[in-house]
């Protein structure tokens, strides 16, 4: 009887070992769920957005099981480095300051051009207040141009603030805007001249994931290689996107 | 969810707001009241549990017990909720991990701590990485209650403390003339008298209790609020088939009134508890309905 239980204990065992061993390559997709077209919950509450379709098309590619988990913007990274994911993919820009925490892989969106947004042409973008989303390249922008800095934790809010008039005017990225400043109306316009920040968008992984990061390069570069990157932009950004070459 | 909700376009009034209403975020959204309701249900015991053993730990003739007890109470009480709902539950996350981590994988080479990363083998995450999402939820459902009742049980510890000691000298005193050990009087006499002094506290704890529920967006864990804040921002056309303006008061308007239901219905029960307990007790509180004096003030701001 006692070997009896013995062998169930150790098939179970090492069957759960087993089982551990093939998903091992589970990969925790973290993401904010909360900016057009980028990613955003759709109605039925999941993740949907260009960073949904991308990354499951580089799981499928790097043949990966992958799970979406959103995860406030604030705490995004260090989420990451805790271990709670293991990837952001969340429309983040690859900057110094962001590469010495965390490492990128390439980058899977081409250096974008952040706008200002406002309701009326005349704001004063250097002297007003402008909002963005706090830690971000926008806001880091925001603080340098001189103008007073409104940090919100969604960029939902930045916008809001503008349009009850807390700020004169929402820095953000201009794909993010963009459907935005089109379905206001005229409520809200583009003012004064596009600013390019950062070195385009890329997947945030922990320095130790050597291995995952390379992965991802891979698969990022066979979809850049094939077209289908291309295709992905255009098809949520629109024809007039930046594409990669 | 319904069939006529397959081109909300074409709805309007009534009907698209019945389809509105019935999206899978909004039944998401009604899900996280259960979430918050449960969170309550199960903290509340468990809060009471810590306090009951950090007052009678903090009560003990031996010293040690004494000063872990007053030491739990006094740290609890005094740290910023923001900073233990923040910094406490990445620790406990981490301390299990690292445990499990210590017992599952012992010819480790690599150091756990490399940088700003913390990395333990894939068999000692908490949960797995493979589990499904669900797993990951419960999970950090039951850090929140932990952390939740930790937090209200120093609160709770302090409430009870003093209860203990409210009870009146003469009954003790008596109880002692019996020949009733110390054990026993705490069983038989102390205990059972001290909740009509512990109740006022106790209930200004689970008002607050309940105020503080938000925070679990804190732990990651998608309550009310979060819904709220996403589903009433703003929605251009492109990336629903609900678009709609900055909606975000009335989804804060609507949970004001579930808080404020929710702490009248509160009240109510809780007057029922405290006449209940004082009926037919020679004590303050029979009369006098909140208790002695400085035993209301608990909880955080």
């Amino acid at each position: 009887m006692k070997t009896l239980i013995l062998t169930t204990a150790a098939l179970a065992l090492t069957a759960g070992a087993a089982l551990a061993e093939s998903h091992s390559q589970t990969v925790r997709l973290g993401t904010e769920g909360a900016y057009p077209p980028y990613n955003f919950l759709n109605d039925a509450g999941e993740v949907d957005g260009f960073e949904r379709e991308l990354g499951d098309e580089l799981c499928k590619r790097a043949e990966l099981t992958c799970e979406w988990v959103t995860n406030d913007w604030d705490s995004i990274i260090p989420n990451l480095v805790s271990g709670n994911y293991d990837t952001i993919i969340a429309g983040m820009s690859i900057t110094d300051e962001r590469d010495e925490v965390i490492d990128f892989t390439q980058a899977y969106f081409p250096p974008a051009a952040s706008a200002y947004a406002a309701p009326s042409e005349d704001v004063d973008l250097t002297g007003g207040v402008v909002s963005a989303q706090a830690t971000t390249i926008q806001a880091g922008h925001v603080a340098d141009s001189g103008a007073a800095l409104l940090e919100f934790a969604t960029p939902d809010e930045a916008v809001a603030a503008v349009r009850n008039g807390e700020a004169d005017a929402v820095f953000a990225d201009k794909d993010f805007l963009a459907p935005i400043v089109e379905a206001s109306g005229g409520e809200l316009m583009f003012v004064g001249e596009d600013v390019a920040l950062g070195d385009g968008i890329g997947v945030g992984l922990r320095e130790s994931d050597g291995e995952l990061r390379e992965t991802l390069n891979a698969a990022i570069q066979s979809m850049k290689d094939d077209g289908s990157l291309n295709e992905l932009l255009v098809k949520w950004f629109g024809e007039e996107t930046q594409t990669f070459e | 969810m319904f069939a006529s909700c397959a081109d909300p376009e074409t709805l309007s009034g009534l009907s698209w707001l019945t389809c509105y209403l019935t999206t899978g975020k909004h039944i998401a959204f009604y899900w996280a009241f259960g979430t918050v309701l449960l969170l309550l249900a199960v903290t509340a015991p468990v809060a009471l549990a810590f306090g009951f053993g950090g007052a009678m730990a903090a009560r003990s003739r031996i010293a040690p017990l004494s000063w872990l007890g007053k030491g739990y109470i006094a740290v609890v009480r005094g740290v910023p909720d923001i900073a233990f709902f923040l910094f406490f539950v990445i620790a406990l996350d981490q301390g299990i991990e690292w445990l499990r981590h210590k017992a599952k994988c012992p010819d480790w080479d690599q150091p756990i701590r490399q940088g700003n990363d913390f990395i333990v083998c894939a068999e000692a995450k908490m949960p797995l990485s493979s589990s499904a999402q669900w797993v990951h939820e419960v999970y950090g459902f039951w850090l929140a209650v932990f952390t939740f009742a930790l937090v209200f049980g120093a609160f709770a510890a302090n409430v009870l403390f003093g209860a203990m000691r409210a009870v009146p000298r003469a009954q003790t005193e008596t109880a002692e003339a019996y020949g009733m050990s110390r054990a026993q009087v705490f069983r038989r006499v102390i205990v059972p008298q001290m909740w009509v002094y512990a109740l006022p506290g106790l209930s200004n704890l689970w008002m607050v209790l309940i105020k503080a529920s938000p925070l679990l967006f804190l732990l990651g864990v998608e309550d009310i609020v979060y819904w709220a804040r996403e589903l009433g921002s703003t929605k251009t056309p492109q990336f629903t088939a609900y678009p709609h303006g900055d909606w975000r008061m009335w989804y804060f308007l609507f949970l004001l009134v579930f808080y404020l239901g929710f702490t009248r219905i509160s009240e109510i029960v809780l007057d029922r508890i405290m006449r209940r307990l004082t009926h037919g007790q020679a004590t303050l509180g029979s009369h006098k309905r909140t208790g002695p004096v400085g035993m209301s003030k608990a909880g955080p701001p």
